[in-house]
C-alpha cells in the first residue's frame, strides 16, 4: 500500500502536471521553442519579398524623378514652395530633411542651380532630357528617342539620358529559358520514363545519383564550359554568325535544367503505385506501353510540375546567361545576342548607385523575378499536393 | 476434332508474339534510353575536359600561392585567398543554417499535425525558397542585410565609418544560409521520417519523455542524414556567385579574411572573373581549366558523398514504405 501510495503521488509532479508528453515546462519550452524555429521559412519568404519590394517601392508607385534637366526654383523662392514641395524638389527622405536646418537646404538649392546650369545648351533643348525615363509608360513602351528613326525599345542605363525600358531584357529572359527548356524538357522526361520504368532495379540504382549529379556542378563551371567549348562547337554545327548568342546561353541553361526536371519527374513517376503497373503488364502490355499509355498519364501533373520549376530554375539563373551573352538588344532571333532580368541585375548593381533610379529599377527587376518564380513554385506545389492525394487516395 | 483445339490453342500464342516485338515499344524504350545516355555523355564531356586541361595546372604551389594584383599569369599566380574565402564563407554559413534547418524539419515531422493548413503554409514556404532565383538572395542581402541590419548597426555603435553597413564575410554567409535552408530541411526530414515508428514508441512506452525521445533516439538514428543535407547545403553554397555578388565578394583582396566585416575572394567569382575580364583568354586559359578544377573537386567531392548517403537512406526508406 505504502509503495502504491508513493508513486501515485509521483505522478502528480510540479505544479500538479501529469506524467506524459506534455507534464514538464522543460519540455513545453522545447516544443514552443522549436515551433518558433520552423516559422523561420516563413518568416525569410515574408522578409525577402518585403526588402526586395520596400527598394523597388518608388518605381512601382511612380515617385522618382529621373530627369537630368529640371524645372529649376531659384534660392530666393524657397519659403514660397512648401516644406513637402521643398523636400521633393530636393530629393530627399523625410528623416533627412527633418535634421537639416535652413542654411543647407538653401545650400542645396544653390548647388542644385549651379548643376542644372552647368548642362551643354544643346542638351537642354532636347526634350528626351526633360523626360522622367522610370514612368511606367517609357519603361513597357517603345520610345522614338532622338537620333532614332522610330520608336524604339531600349535598355541603356549610361550616357545623359538613361532608357530603361524592360521589354528587351523580358524578351532575352524569355528566348533563353524557352531555348533551355525545349532542349532540355524531352531529354529529362525521356530519362525519368526510362529510369523509372524500363531499366533494371540495379541500372537505376546507378542511374539517377549519376544525373542528379549534373546538379552539383556550379552554374558558373557550366558558364565557363559554354563560353571556352559549347559556342565554339555550336557555331561550327549551325553556322550563324554571332558566337555568343541567346541560343548558346539556351543550350547551357538546359544543362541546368535537366536535373530539376528529371528529379521531379521520376519522383512523380515512381509514385504512381505498382497494382497500375502491375494490372497494365498482366493485360499483356508491354513495358513501354505501361510506362507511356498507363503511368505517363498517371503521372502527368508531376511531369508538368517538373517542366514548372525547371522554368523556374531557368529564368532565374544568373551566372550562365551572364558569362554567354549580355549586350541587351531588342531582337526575338535566338541567333542574336540577349540579356535576361537576371544578368542585368547582376552586372549593373555594382555601378548603380545606391537609392538612385538605375538601383530602384533593379530592384524592381528583382522583385518582378521574385514575383514570377513565387507564382510558378506555388503552381507546382499545389500540383504535386493534388497528385499525391489522388495517387494515394486510389490506393 | 483434333483442329479446334489447334485454333484455340493458336490465339493465345499469336497475341504474345505480337507482345514481345512490338516494334514501338522497341523503338521507343530505345528513345528514353538514349535520352538518358546523351545527358550521362553531357556530365562526362564537361568532367572529362575540365579533368584533362585541368590536371597539367594544378601543383602544390598553384593551391598555395595568394597572388599578386595581377592573376593572369601562370607562374605567379595562386588560387589560396579564394579557397580559404570559400571555405569560411561556407563554414560560417553552415553555423546558422545547420541547427536552424535540423529544428525545423524536426517539427515538421515529429511535432506538426500533419493535415493542417499551417504545416502547408510551412512546407509551402520552403518549397518556395528553394525556387527563389540566387540573384534575389544577393538583393535580399543588399536590402536586408546591409542596408537595413548593417547600417542599423553601425549607427548604433556609432562607428564613424561603415564597418557592418558594407559587405561583407558575414553577410554573404546570412545570405547563403538563407539560400540553402531548403536543402538542410529536406535532406534532414528525409531522414527522420525513415526511421520506424516503432523506435519512437518503444521509447515512449519506457516513459520518456516526447523531447527525450527526439534527442536521445531520433537524433542519433538521423544524423547521417543530417550529416547529408549539411554536405550538400556546402555543396550548393560553395559553387554559387550570384548571392555573393553584392553581399561581399571582392575581385581582389593583398590579405587573407581575417575578421566577419572583411570582404573576400571567391573561386566560383574567380572563374568568372578569369573568363570574362581577362585579357588574354588564351593566355589564362591554363590558369581557368586549373581554378576550375579546384572548385569542382571541392564541390563534386562533398556532392558525390552526400549522393552516396542519400541513396542509402532513400533505399531504407523504401524498404520501410
Amino acid at each position: 500500500m505504502p509503495h502504491r501510495h508513493s508513486t501515485g503521488n509521483r505522478s502528480v509532479g510540479w505544479m500538479g502536471l501529469q506524467r506524459g508528453h506534455r507534464a514538464r515546462p522543460l519540455e513545453w519550452l522545447a516544443e514552443k521553442f522549436i515551433f518558433l524555429v520552423s516559422l523561420s521559412a516563413i518568416l525569410v519568404v515574408f522578409l525577402i519579398f518585403l526588402f526586395v519590394a520596400r527598394e523597388a517601392l518608388p518605381i512601382f508607385l511612380g515617385q522618382m524623378d529621373s530627369a537630368p534637366v529640371q524645372a529649376v526654383v531659384p534660392v530666393a523662392q524657397m519659403d514660397k514652395l512648401s516644406p513637402a514641395r521643398l523636400r521633393e524638389y530636393l530629393g530627399l527622405t523625410e528623416k533627412q530633411f527633418a535634421e537639416m536646418d535652413r542654411e543647407t537646404r538653401q545650400s542645396l538649392m544653390e548647388v542644385k542651380l549651379e548643376a542644372q546650369a552647368e548642362i551643354p545648351a544643346a542638351f537642354r533643348h532636347d526634350p528626351d532630357a526633360r523626360l522622367n525615363t522610370t514612368e511606367w509608360k517609357h519603361l513597357l513602351r517603345p520610345r522614338q528617342w532622338t537620333g532614332y528613326d522610330k520608336p524604339e525599345f531600349i535598355w541603356q542605363p549610361v550616357g545623359q539620358i538613361h532608357k530603361y525600358n524592360l521589354i528587351p531584357l523580358f524578351v532575352g529572359s524569355l528566348k533563353t529559358t524557352l531555348v533551355g527548356l525545349i532542349f532540355a524538357v524531352p531529354l529529362a522526361v525521356a530519362a525519368a520514363i526510362y529510369v523509372s520504368q524500363l531499366a533494371r532495379p540495379r541500372v537505376r540504382e546507378v542511374l539517377k545519383p549519376a544525373i542528379e549529379m549534373l546538379a552539383g556542378i556550379p552554374s558558373v563551371v557550366v558558364g565557363f564550359f559554354a563560353l571556352l567549348i559549347m559556342a565554339t562547337v555550336l557555331q561550327n554545327i549551325f553556322g550563324y554568325e554571332t558566337r555568343l548568342n541567346a541560343f548558346v546561353a539556351g543550350i547551357a541553361l538546359g544543362f541546368a535544367v535537366i536535373p530539376v526536371v528529371f528529379s521531379i519527374a521520376e519522383d512523380a513517376l515512381t509514385s504512381v503505385p505498382q497494382n497500375y503497373t502491375q494490372a497494365a503488364l498482366a493485360l499483356g502490355a508491354s513495358r513501354w506501353q505501361t510506362a507511356w499509355q498507363v503511368v505517363l498519364p498517371a503521372a502527368l501533373p508531376g511531369v508538368f510540375a517538373a517542366v514548372v520549376l525547371g522554368f523556374g530554375r531557368a529564368i532565374g539563373e544568373t551566372m550562365i546567361v551572364l558569362m554567354v551573352c549580355s549586350a541587351s538588344v531588342m531582337s526575338w532571333s535566338i541567333f542574336d545576342s540577349a540579356r535576361s532580368i537576371t544578368t542585368t541585375i547582376a552586372a549593373e548593381m555594382a555601378e548603380a548607385v545606391a537609392g538612385g533610379p538605375h538601383y530602384r529599377i533593379l530592384f524592381a527587376l528583382g522583385a518582378i523575378l521574385f514575383a514570377i518564380t513565387f507564382v510558378s513554385n506555388l503552381v507546382a506545389d499545389v500540383v504535386m499536393h493534388r497528385l499525391k492525394h489522388r495517387l494515394e487516395g486510389k490506393r | 476434332m483434333t483442329e479446334v483445339p489447334s485454333s484455340e490453342f493458336r490465339v493465345p500464342r499469336r497475341h504474345f508474339r505480337t507482345a514481345r516485338f512490338d516494334f514501338a515499344s522497341f523503338f521507343f524504350s530505345g528513345l528514353t534510353g538514349l535520352a538518358t545516355l546523351l545527358i550521362l555523355a553531357i556530365l562526362a564531356v564537361i568532367l572529362l575536359n575540365i579533368l584533362i586541361n585541368g590536371w597539367p595546372g594544378l601543383s602544390w604551389h598553384f593551391v598555395s600561392t595568394i597572388p599578386k594584383k595581377d592573376f593572369f599569369d601562370l607562374e605567379t599566380t595562386g588560387v589560396l585567398p579564394m579557397i580559404v574565402g570559400t571555405a569560411v564563407r561556407v563554414f560560417v554559413m553552415t553555423i546558422f543554417v545547420i541547427p536552424v534547418g535540423v529544428i525545423t524539419a524536426i517539427y515538421l515531422t515529429e511535432y506538426a499535425p500533419s493535415s493542417a493548413l499551417f504545416t502547408r503554409v510551412i512546407r509551402a514556404a520552403v518549397n518556395n525558397l528553394a525556387g527563389v532565383p540566387s540573384i534575389v538572395f544577393g538583393l535580399f542581402g543588399l536590402g536586408f542585410f546591409i542596408n537595413f541590419l548593417g547600417k542599423n548597426l553601425d549607427a548604433l555603435l556609432r562607428n564613424p565609418a561603415p564597418v557592418w553597413g558594407q559587405p561583407a564575410l558575414l553577410w554573404a554567409s546570412l545570405t547563403l544560409a538563407v539560400m540553402t535552408l531548403p536543402v538542410v530541411i529536406v535532406a534532414t526530414e528525409e531522414s527522420l521520417r525513415a526511421i520506424p515508428q516503432g523506435l519512437r514508441e518503444a521509447s515512449l512506452a519506457l516513459g520518456a519523455t516526447k523531447l527525450e525521445t527526439i534527442l536521445k533516439v531520433v537524433l542519433p538514428q538521423a544524423l547521417p542524414g543530417i550529416l547529408t543535407g549539411g554536405i550538400l547545403a556546402v555543396s550548393r553554397a560553395a559553387g554559387e556567385v550570384a548571392p555573393i555578388l553584392f553581399t561581399g565578394v571582392a575581385y581582389y583582396m593583398a590579405s587573407l579574411p581575417h575578421k566577419l566585416s572583411d570582404q573576400f575572394m571567391d573561386l566560383g567569382y574567380h572563374v568568372f572573373v578569369l573568363s570574362t575580364q581577362s585579357p588574354n583568354i588564351e593566355q589564362t586559359r591554363p590558369i581557368l581549366y586549373a581554378t576550375v578544377l579546384v572548385l569542382l573537386l571541392l564541390t563534386f567531392a562533398l556532392n558525390f558523398v552526400a549522393v552516396l548517403i542519400r541513396a542509402r537512406v532513400r533505399k531504407k526508406l523504401r524498404g520501410l514504405g
